[in-house]
């Protein structure tokens, strides 16, 4: 009885040893690859590399890696050069383009790639049974609309037609004048057909996959990495400058700083990666770049809610808002804070100022709406999406308009999806939201404040705005075009004032400018992989 | 028979634990295709919710994930529309039970002999020093002890990485971080559990035949002793088994515990539920393993 008892106890820490022994053995998680040339950290996991499914810069900067368009962003200016596409001809009326494929061209597999594969790749996008949230960006061709939503269901019918094997005539329902930037977006990209015909919505995950772009996708583990290798059968191969790219998606900006600290990673490339408590330290290091960003955070008035609906109001409020404080206090990365809705270093645009920071006229117009020194003004509240920084912007308009205004503001700080609802649903009197240009132009800015616009999310509605942004639309002349958007700006930023720009996002990415080349800053914060490149030590040294 | 009839039970509470998941999560406001920026026309929302067939009623769509699940298959993930919530499931899994696994033995391993010799020298300062060390343990979060131990052993001392799943040595700060906070409540519990042992009439009993000191704690008492922490060990492997989101996230480790909360978050509705039924399966599987232990260390349990 009692050997057996001392069997037990002696066996105890045997078996611990053992199953710690067993829980290394089962680990077989922990991989061990071949050390990247590259390694990128980019913003959290991707939800898709399905260029035609994604929506998201952290997911578009993998995937320009992975497949090309017509036209590809210059890593320099970030606007529309040729890629896929040669050369092309715009017809004198701006619109139709012709465009002449490389021949050239083929599938990281070896497969030509035709101009019929840019007409199935177009129509996968519009094709309702893809479910692709940015198919609006093809909305500019002619039918796209009706096809994808199903008015029409012969593909036949859009305006996207292969001439032979090397030239595609496009026709678009108006001049658009940044459609080449559009074909160097990802919704647009050239997608491998035979590949997605046989695995249907997995087809991603097929290995080999079939790239167009500079480099193919060789393995994506969730959470921990997306690894690239360079394809050498893409048509500009020569001038692809690094062999083997890893791309880490980190959630929490200390620890991306970390690891970068710590030598793992070469470049950190999103402004959420930036570390905000060490923010002022920080961005006087020679690794810490930041450049203009084509973003703009600003309020939204619900002109649905009294008092509100009146101008007078809203522009009083706008006036009370001292944006310089804003920046200076709270963002702290250098954003210029503006009056304009249209971030400066916009193509063929020059932003119109709006209101300025004026308190005694504010408080003069407050009491010409009828509410002398905040008297008999309802209590409203203020939406904000509950992450830190905008707590502390809503804190601060809380004070300026009362010591400005005398009014009584209540911060309502929400979770992402109930602030993006309510927002939708006009549940609020005034919110503090952003917008991100989806294409280098001020129509992705202007445009949805137009009566109905499904960004608008203010309840204005203006047909003279309405008529001006029409207007500029079919406008082919860029100079008439930038004067009738000026004009629209003036009325949405100066005269009516359902918006109140506040100050406008910057980029802001980290890497060592001595072992990292071909990342520059641009507008759009996009830096194609296919440029970029790490000097090892020794060619350093020579 | 008693485990077969408890296995049996489990299978419609997993069924109501399913269903509640269901539904609750979607009553929370706004849905997983809510972005920013609302779609260039109303219909590219109806082909999305057409095509995870979010348009259907809700017990038709909980009839097709039954259907689903009947064939060991969770559905899609709507955020990361490439991947199945089996896939999810498939890689994050095993990444969080080996971290889970290595944290539970950490916990035992400091926890057990802490609290064992906490009530042995009851009174007196190893007493003092073990309880105020569980205490510790107890009232610091991972959110504070993971920065704290990267500081210390990565950035300033540079032995161990700061973060990142690659090599054994990887390993070491994570399972540390996660598995202090059950040391201090094993310790805890352990020490309670010994004290009131060493109280008990069979130990004074065995003592009055004149067992020594040391054989009556290690031999009589102790089998007794871990009892509490036995009960305890079942709820908190199921814990660790399934991840931490802030440790995960803070050592940028690719397990599920991420997946965990930022799934209600996106209202990612089949990976909630998928991960709600992970994590009910795990807790029933374990509570059962921990009464089958009771039986085997404590000869008054019986089950009919």
């Amino acid at each position: 009885m009692s050997n057996c008892k001392r069997a037990w106890r002696f066996h105890l820490p045997a078996r611990f040893f053992l199953l710690v022994a067993a829980i290394f053995w089962l680990s077989g998680c922990l991989r061990h690859d071949p050390p990247a040339d590259l390694t990128l950290i980019n913003k959290g996991e991707p939800e898709s590399l399905d260029p035609q499914i994604i929506t998201g810069q952290a997911e578009m900067r993998i995937v320009e890696g992975m497949f090309e368009g017509l036209m590809r962003l210059d890593p320099k200016t970030a606007r529309a050069i040729p890629g896929l596409a040669e050369r092309y001809e715009l017809s004198p009326d701006g619109k139709t383009y012709t465009f002449h494929l490389r021949t050239n061209l083929v599938w990281s597999t070896g497969e030509p790639i035709l101009a019929e594969d840019v007409v199935y790749s177009w129509i996968r996008a519009l094709s309702p049974a893809t479910a692709s949230e940015y198919a609006g960006q093809l909305y500019y061709i002619k039918n796209g609309e009706e096809f994808n939503n199903g008015k029409i269901t012969d593909p036949r019918l859009v305006g996207v037609h292969a001439l032979d094997a090397h030239t595609l005539r496009v026709e678009l329902k108006q001049p658009t004048a940044f459609f080449l930037d559009l074909c160097a977006f990802p919704t647009l990209y050239v997608v491998p057909r035979r590949t997605i015909e046989k695995y249907g919505d997995a087809w991603i995950m097929a290995r080999p996959l079939p790239s167009s772009g500079p480099f193919e996708l060789v393995d994506w583990r969730l959470n921990d990495k997306v690894r690239l290798l360079k394809n050498p059968r893409y048509w500009d191969a020569a001038n692809t400058k690094s062999e083997l790219i890893d791309v880490l998606p980190f959630n929490f900006p200390s620890t991306a700083f970390n690891v970068y600290e710590q030598g793992r990673a070469d470049i950190v490339w999103d402004k959420e990666l930036v570390p905000s408590e060490l923010l002022d330290v920080l961005l006087r290091r020679p690794d810490f770049h930041t450049f203009n960003y084509l973003g703009t955070v600003f309020l939204r008035f619900n002109v649905t809610r009294k008092p509100f609906d009146d101008e007078r109001v809203r522009r009083a409020l706008g006036m009370a808002v001292d944006r310089e404080r804003i920046v200076k206090k709270i963002t702290k990365s250098g954003e210029p804070a503006t009056t304009s809705l249209v971030p400066p270093g916009t193509a063929n645009y020059h932003p119109v100022p709006g209101l300025e920071y004026n308190p005694a006229a504010a408080r003069k117009l407050l009491a010409e709406a009828g509410y002398p020194g905040g008297k008999g003004f309802p209590r409203f509240d203020a939406l904000v999406y509950g992450i830190k920084m905008n707590e502390d912007i809503g804190v601060e308009l809380q004070q300026m308009w009362l010591d400005n205004l005398g009014l009584n503001m209540e911060l309502r700080p929400l979770e992402w999806k109930v602030y993006l609802s309510t927002e939708n649903h006009l549940d609020y009197d005034i919110s503090l939201s952003d917008w991100i240009g989806d294409y280098n132009d001020a129509q992705t800015f202007l445009g949805m404040f137009t009566s109905g616009d499904g960004n608008n999310h203010t309840g204005w509605k203006n047909s003279g705005y309405d008529t001006l942004i029409n207007a500029a639309g079919e406008q082919p002349d860029l100079a008439a075009r930038e004067k009738t958007f000026q004009q629209a700006e003036t009325l949405l930023v100066h005269e009516s004032a359902p918006i109140v720009p506040i100050y406008n996002y910057v980029g802001v990415n980290y890497y060592d400018p001595k072992r990292i080349r071909g990342i520059y800053a641009n507008v759009l914060d996009d830096h194609p992989l296919r440029a970029i490149q790490k000097i090892v030590p020794a060619a350093l040294n020579k | 028979m008693y485990y077969l009839r408890r296995i049996l039970f489990a299978i419609p509470l997993l069924l109501v634990i399913s269903a509640l998941a269901f539904a609750l999560v979607r009553l929370a406001p706004g849905g997983p295709f809510d972005r920013q920026r609302v779609p260039a026309s109303p219909e590219i929302e109806r082909h999305l919710l057409a095509e995870y067939h979010l348009d259907e009623p809700v017990w038709k769509q909980y009839l097709r994930f039954l259907d689903g699940l009947a064939h060991g298959d969770f559905g899609t993930s709507l955020k990361y529309r490439n991947h199945s919530v089996n896939d999810l499931i498939a890689q994050g899994l095993p990444v969080s039970m080996t971290l889970g696994g290595l944290a539970f033995c950490f916990a035992l391993g400091i926890g057990l002999p802490v609290g064992f010799f906490s009530a042995a020298n009851r009174g007196r300062w190893p007493d003092y020093l073990g309880g105020f060390l569980a205490m510790l343990a107890v009232c610091v979060p991972g959110f504070v002890i993971a920065p704290l131990l990267i500081m210390i052993f990565a950035v300033k001392l540079q032995w161990l990485p700061v973060a990142l799943w690659e090599s054994p040595l990887h390993l070491i700060l994570p399972t540390i971080a996660l598995g202090l906070y059950f040391a201090g409540q094993v310790a805890r519990l352990m020490r309670e559990g010994m004290l009131s042992a060493m109280q008990s009439e069979f130990v004074t009993a065995a003592r009055s035949k004149g067992l020594g000191e040391n054989e009556l704690l290690f031999k009589h008492a102790f089998r007794i002793a871990v009892l509490p922490v036995v009960s305890y060990a079942g709820p908190m492997l199921a814990d660790l088994l399934t991840g931490s989101f802030v440790i995960e996230n803070i050592f940028q480790i690719p397990g599920i515990g991420v997946f965990l909360v930022n799934s209600s978050l996106n209202r990612d509705y089949p990976v909630v539920v998928g991960l709600s039924l992970l994590y009910a399966l795990l807790l029933i599987g374990l509570y059962l393993v921990v009464d089958f232990a009771y039986t085997v260390l404590d000869p008054r349990v019986k089950y009919e």
